[in-house]
């Protein structure tokens, strides 16, 4: 298949697997920060390909996984509510909250419904006037425009029952908190190449110079992979820190002008709490005073948040990047995608999930 | 015809809500039934109910249908003749939403699916069994359409729809129309045709491209509004199984690729026949419309469903002309070696960039992912 094909050859992989045999004379630790990659890497075994010093580690960039169990929780009790229609993305259907997951409200008799865009669940709205529509705006950037887009256009249509549940995060104030933590282990970062597509990359052209690390925007097919891995190694060895692009095909420096603006005018930035994380300042983003009326924490009362309950899971250390899901005493066992304890096993984005889907033991070496 | 007919609330009385409903008919003026089933344009709990209206639609629809002389002896069961050897028998039941489809329907695929379970089996079909239950309100033309296209893939496959059964349940109760299907077939050959044959140095053979039943019901389904030509890949595989057997082939293990999709269907094999299988990722066919497909919803194909795909085990010595074999066959002319057997367990993928992973059973469906 054109543009996909050419990004999966063999043969250019093999070249940037020498490639980066030859160039990494130190180890070096680097944290790929979208669970799309993740998922690449683990799918397509790219770590096999890697010299045994590079060490990736695998951030927070998944949308499922970060989602806090407390709006969990709100979604399932709104979801529950007989007036209610609930429509959300695929795979937050799986994710446990405190006491369970959206599939089993739908079983109890909750009308969830699994929608492809948030305007499809506008379109549910202005179907259903005598129910509250309630969508479940989740994710990073990547989804903040059509998020946005919704209750722009409800807004437009004057429907007075559709609102958003919204669990937006972004991406820098997170690096800025890895980059903070003593923990702290990365030394490179592979950037999210859908994330900077909307966004563009100039937001991170001072996190770089903060704290010395060199940034790749890097896209998801295995040689995009392979290639961010190079540039950032090449950056490492030669004590460079600054933003490069890998992903041009898709990503330019400004971003997606109308898809900001969108936001701009929808969102205002706010603190979120990040599952397994805990609470960032200015990393996630609310819905504007102006639309204020389509806000589901408004109408329905506000999410409560509480203190993460003790767990044997270590979710919050995996999506840091400072220890690895094989590390985990419950992974495989008390944990796994029949039975998640932690959200990062429930998505196939997530860490644990895909190093349990491909079996990747830690004494499988690299990654 | 199965089961003994449920109480007919309609037997006996007239029903005024039913003839004020249908319009004044005046045709049948018989006490037990008011109407004469020709002016129903939908099904009614009457339908199902044992009398006159049940029996109705058995003559117009079903037996008209499938037209075969052991439905028109109108008894409990049929009364067939067996053939030599050894039988293979199998069961299942077809649910689906949207009953049409783009490539298929429901109809052809209670068929076909049946039909396909015994080709596994290496078995040539014989007799299908068919129960229906329909939700109350479903357009009697939908009916007559989906009956119509299991008796076109019926003849088709050359199998005898023998006996039947009709329920009707409550608006609501349903999802228009559920069939329920039994298959016998014969089995001609002196194989053991499955999982424990299947041996280290079998070469493994995949009848076609993947994925194509499964993107094309979810593209209808959830209104995904791709303009492309995905079609539903719902065939029968008899004739490709039909073509190894008369080609002498040693065939080990036949697998049909359904729900789950390839991988799913591997692991179960190297799960029961105890065997490591190696397959090679580039070697997989996966067409445009559904790579495309996939791309955008996130899905990886290796997991998606298929109506008309199989994988074959056979020694390594015979890969090559059971290829020639397959592809001489309408449904099997992209048939392909995709892997081959080893000793261990599971089932292990060389990624296309020349990697290796295992391959697992999801825990439940794929879901699309966020982003």
């Amino acid at each position: 298949m054109k543009f996909v094909d050419e990004y999966r050859d063999g043969k250019s992989a093999a070249e940037y697997a020498a490639l980066l045999a030859g160039i990494t004379t130190r180890p070096w630790t680097i944290m790929e920060v979208c669970g799309g990659q993740t998922h690449s890497i683990v799918k397509n075994g790219i770590n096999e390909l890697l010299p045994e010093k590079i060490t990736l580690v695998h951030g927070p960039g998944c949308p499922v996984c970060v989602t806090p169990a407390e709006i969990l929780d709100k979604a399932m009790e709104l979801a529950a509510r007989p007036d209610v229609i609930f429509c959300s993305f695929g795979d937050m259907l799986r994710v446990p909250g405190n006491a369970t997951d959206l599939f089993q409200v739908r079983a109890a008799g909750g009308d969830v419904r699994i929608v492809y865009s948030p305007l499809d669940a506008v379109k549910i709205a202005s179907e259903n006037p005598a129910k509250e529509v309630i969508f479940f705006a989740v994710g990073f950037e990547t989804t903040a425009p059509a998020n946005a887009m919704s209750v722009i256009e409800a807004k437009r249509r004057g429907l007075r029952n559709f609102s958003l549940l919204v669990s937006q995060v972004i991406v820098p104030p997170a690096i800025g908190a890895i980059l903070s933590s003593p923990a702290n282990l990365v030394q490179g970062f592979l950037a999210a190449g859908h994330v900077c597509t909307v966004m563009g990359f100039r937001e991170y052209e001072p996190i770089a110079e903060k704290y010395r690390v060199p940034i790749v925007v890097t896209g998801f097919e295995p040689l995009d992979i392979l290639q961010g891995i190079a540039m950032c190694v090449l950056q490492l060895e030669k004590g460079q820190a600054i933003v490069e692009n890998q992903y041009s095909r898709s990503v330019r420096r400004e971003g997606n002008q109308p898809a900001q603006e969108a936001v701009a005018r929808a969102f205002r930035i706010v603190k979120r709490k990040w599952r397994g994380i805990g609470e960032i300042p200015a990393s996630g983003l609310g819905l504007a005073e102006e639309f204020f009326l389509f806000d589901a924490e408004a109408r329905f009362g506000p999410v409560a948040y509480g203190a993460d309950a003790a767990s044997e899971c270590i979710a919050g250390q995996v999506l840091q990047g400072v220890r690895k899901p094989p590390e985990c005493p419950a992974f495989g066992t008390k944990c796994h995608p029949d039975h998640p304890l932690g959200a990062p096993m429930v998505s196939s984005e997530g860490a644990c999930s895909a190093y349990y889907r491909y079996r990747r033991t830690a004494s499988a070496g690299t990654s | 015809m199965g089961d003994p007919p449920m109480p007919n609330p309609f037997i006996g009385k007239v029903s005024p809500a039913l003839g004020e409903a249908d319009g004044a008919d005046g045709i049948d003026f018989s006490l037990e039934c008011p109407l004469p089933s020709s002016r129903h344009d939908r099904i009614t709990l009457g339908h199902g109910g044992g009398g006159r209206l049940m029996h109705s639609l058995i003559d117009r629809v079903f037996k008209k249908a499938f037209n075969d002389p052991a439905l028109a002896a109108a008894h409990d069961g049929a009364d067939l003749p067996s053939p030599p050897g050894r039988l293979a028998m199998t069961t299942d039941s077809y649910v689906v939403h949207p009953l049409f489809f783009p490539g298929s329907d429901i109809g052809a695929m209670a068929v076909n699916g049946t039909v396909n379970d015994l080709a596994m089996c290496g078995a040539s079909p014989l007799y299908l069994t068919a129960s229906f239950i329909l939700e109350e309100g479903l357009e009697m033309a939908t009916l007559e359409k989906v009956v119509a296209s299991m008796a076109g893939a019926a003849a088709a496959a050359g199998i005898r729809v023998v006996t039947g059964d009709t329920k009707v349940v409550e608006r609501g109760k349903g999802d228009g129309i559920f069939i329920c299907t039994a298959g016998v077939g014969a089995i001609g050959h002196n194989l053991a045709i499955n999982p424990a044959s299947v041996k280290p140095g079998d070469a493994v053979l995949l009848s076609g491209d993947i994925g194509r039943h499964g993107m094309a019901v979810m593209a209808v389904r959830e209104n995904l509004g791709f303009t492309s030509d995905l079609r539903s890949d719902c065939a029968c595989l008899w004739p490709g199984v039909e073509a190894l057997l008369k080609a002498g082939i040693q065939v080990h293990c036949l697998r049909d690729l359904t729900r789950g999709g390839l991988a799913t269907s591997l692991v179960e094999i190297s799960g029961t026949g105890k065997v490591r299988i190696l397959v090679n990722e580039s070697a997989i066919p996966v067409g445009e419309a559904v790579q495309g497909a996939c791309e955008v919803l996130g899905l990886d194909p290796l997991y998606v469903a298929n109506e008309g795909r199989f994988v074959a085990f056979v020694p390594a010595s015979e890969a090559e002309r059971a290829l020639a074999a397959l592809r001489s066959t309408v449904h099997c002319e992209g048939a392909t070696r995709i892997g081959t057997v080893e000793s261990g367990n599971g089932v292990v993928m060389k990624s296309t960039i020349g990697a290796s992973r295992p391959l697992d059973m999801l825990s439940g469906e794929q879901l699309p992912r966020i982003c």
